[in-house]
């Protein structure tokens, strides 16, 4: 299959961006609809939280897919993807600060210290503000190698925003358990192919 | 489905009561599934009907006794209680019950019954979620004695002057106000007297998250879930938490049953 064209290029990214606010639309829905079940802030809590997973994993995709298949272009897309992942993380976290705890600071901080589930998820929000702040073409240039370095974070991000979900589960563990097996086989993917690259150097 | 015959008290009638929708719409009851709106889902097939408990351990005369009988042992009252889970939301439901006093008192224990012990109903062809190894089913909890003799504590047999219905612990479920939601357990079909603590389920499932005791207590965090303050259900998304009261503001009526106790380690 032939790469697709500028033209074509630009539609795929047009539709990939309405396909992403879809979830934010079916919020926004049934918030007007009054359709948010018996505890709304924890439903948009848990909504934007497993799209900006689900984001950040097709973000994390596109390198394996072209690994795997030497379909390379739509790694073209993971810029606005990974915006996406950033902006529905950023609606989850002021849902948490903004409609969970009314900006209680005091008690922010404290929830944020004593419960490793939202520590974590918690540094994994911090740990994506520079990559979100890095991602234009101008901080790429400036920035060349140091920027594929810090890039790396996403990885941290990734593994942190699985856990985050884990700890917060009581009992049953399934939801969390497939994130983290398809978060280990995509960084899975990477790893073999790493070694293999380094293998072929040293023959 | 309503409940014909029961009389209203003073309990909770300056509440705000939480939407029967919400009641029945949002609960914790693995047997019919994890998520919150399993157990609607899942249990509108569960027949509750015939139903039969059985009262043993250390009492006069073990027997099993049918739910019409039990309903006659004591007159039937509303009660409104604050019910608070211990994953930081609450709800006020009207509930409709008998005091487990008078069941106990008519069940006549031993002098050897310090705890009473309740085991539920494990179908796995009735209840998909008990089909999945999730907890170590039968679901299990107990209470010390003077806590199940305690006036507040209740068997519900209905809510919102209906019979309860199957998510919410149909035929008869424990309502122990002043202690987190899971203690109440649903669906009972064993009331065992005993010498010993008996082992509950959650206890089993994390002793480091869950005590037998398990008291509402806002000074005591759980070690995933702030217990300083809770979400209650059937506001809108502009309602703030509200602050967690110690015993879920039943301390008077409790609060000697626990003097002396380190509620720090007995949680």
């Amino acid at each position: 299959m032939l790469p697709p064209n500028r033209k074509q290029l630009g539609l795929i990214k047009a539709g990939l961006f309405l396909l992403a606010l879809i979830p934010l639309a079916r919020l926004l829905w049934l918030g007007m609809h009054d359709d948010l079940g018996a505890n709304p802030i924890e439903f948009i809590e848990r909504s934007t939280g497993t799209w900006a997973l689900v984001i950040l994993l097709v973000t994390l995709s596109f390198t394996p897919l072209r690994l795997l298949t030497g379909t390379a272009w739509p790694v073209q897309l993971r810029r606005m993807a990974g915006l996406f992942m950033f902006s529905y993380a950023c609606l989850h976290i002021t849902t948490y600060i903004w409609l969970d705890h009314w900006f209680d600071w005091q008690e922010i901080a404290k929830d944020i210290i004593k419960h490793p589930y939202v520590l974590v998820g918690f540094a994994a929000f911090v740990l994506s503000v520079p990559l979100a702040l890095t991602s234009s073409n101008a901080m790429i240039k400036r920035l060349r190698q140091r920027w594929k370095t810090l890039h790396r974070l996403v990885y941290l991000v990734a593994i942190f925003a699985v856990l985050h979900f884990w700890w917060l589960v009581k009992k049953d563990i399934t939801e969390p358990m497939l994130y983290a097996l398809v978060l280990a086989a995509l960084l899975a993917i990477r790893l073999v192919f790493t070694l293999r690259k380094r293998k072929g150097q040293m023959v | 489905k309503k409940i014909t015959g029961f009389t209203k008290t003073a309990y909770g009638a300056d509440e705000k009561l939480t939407p029967y929708d919400d009641v029945t719409t949002y609960n914790n009851y693995y047997e019919f599934g994890t998520s919150k709106s399993d157990p609607a889902e899942h249990s509108k097939l569960f027949k509750p009907t015939p139903w039969s408990v059985a009262i043993e351990g250390e009492v006069k005369n073990p027997r099993t006794v049918n739910l019409e009988d039990i309903l006659k042992i004591a007159p039937l009252e509303e009660r409104i209680y604050r019910m608070r889970c211990v994953e930081g939301w609450s709800m006020v439901i009207p509930w409709v019950g008998l005091p487990l006093a008078q069941l106990i008192k008519w069940a006549e224990p031993t002098a050897n019954a310090k705890f009473v012990e309740f085991v539920t109903l494990d179908d796995s062809l009735r209840m998909p979620g008990a089909r999945v190894p999730i907890l170590d089913w039968p679901y299990t909890e107990g209470l010390r004695m003077d806590e199940a003799m305690n006036p507040l504590t209740i068997l519900a047999v209905g809510l919102y002057g209906e019979v309860l219905p199957n998510q919410n612990g149909a035929p008869l479920r424990l309502v122990v106000p002043w202690k987190y939601g899971f203690k109440g357990a649903k669906a009972i079909v064993k009331i065992r007297f005993r010498e010993t603590m008996p082992q509950t389920t959650w206890v089993k499932a994390g002793p480091r998250e869950y005590g037998f005791y398990a008291n509402v207590n806002p000074t005591v965090d759980h070690p995933r879930w702030t217990q300083a303050s809770e979400r209650r259900i059937g506001g809108s998304v502009f309602s703030p938490r509200i602050k967690t009261q110690m015993f879920n503001g039943y301390a008077e009526q409790v609060a000697h049953l626990y003097s002396g106790m380190d509620l720090r380690k007995n949680f």
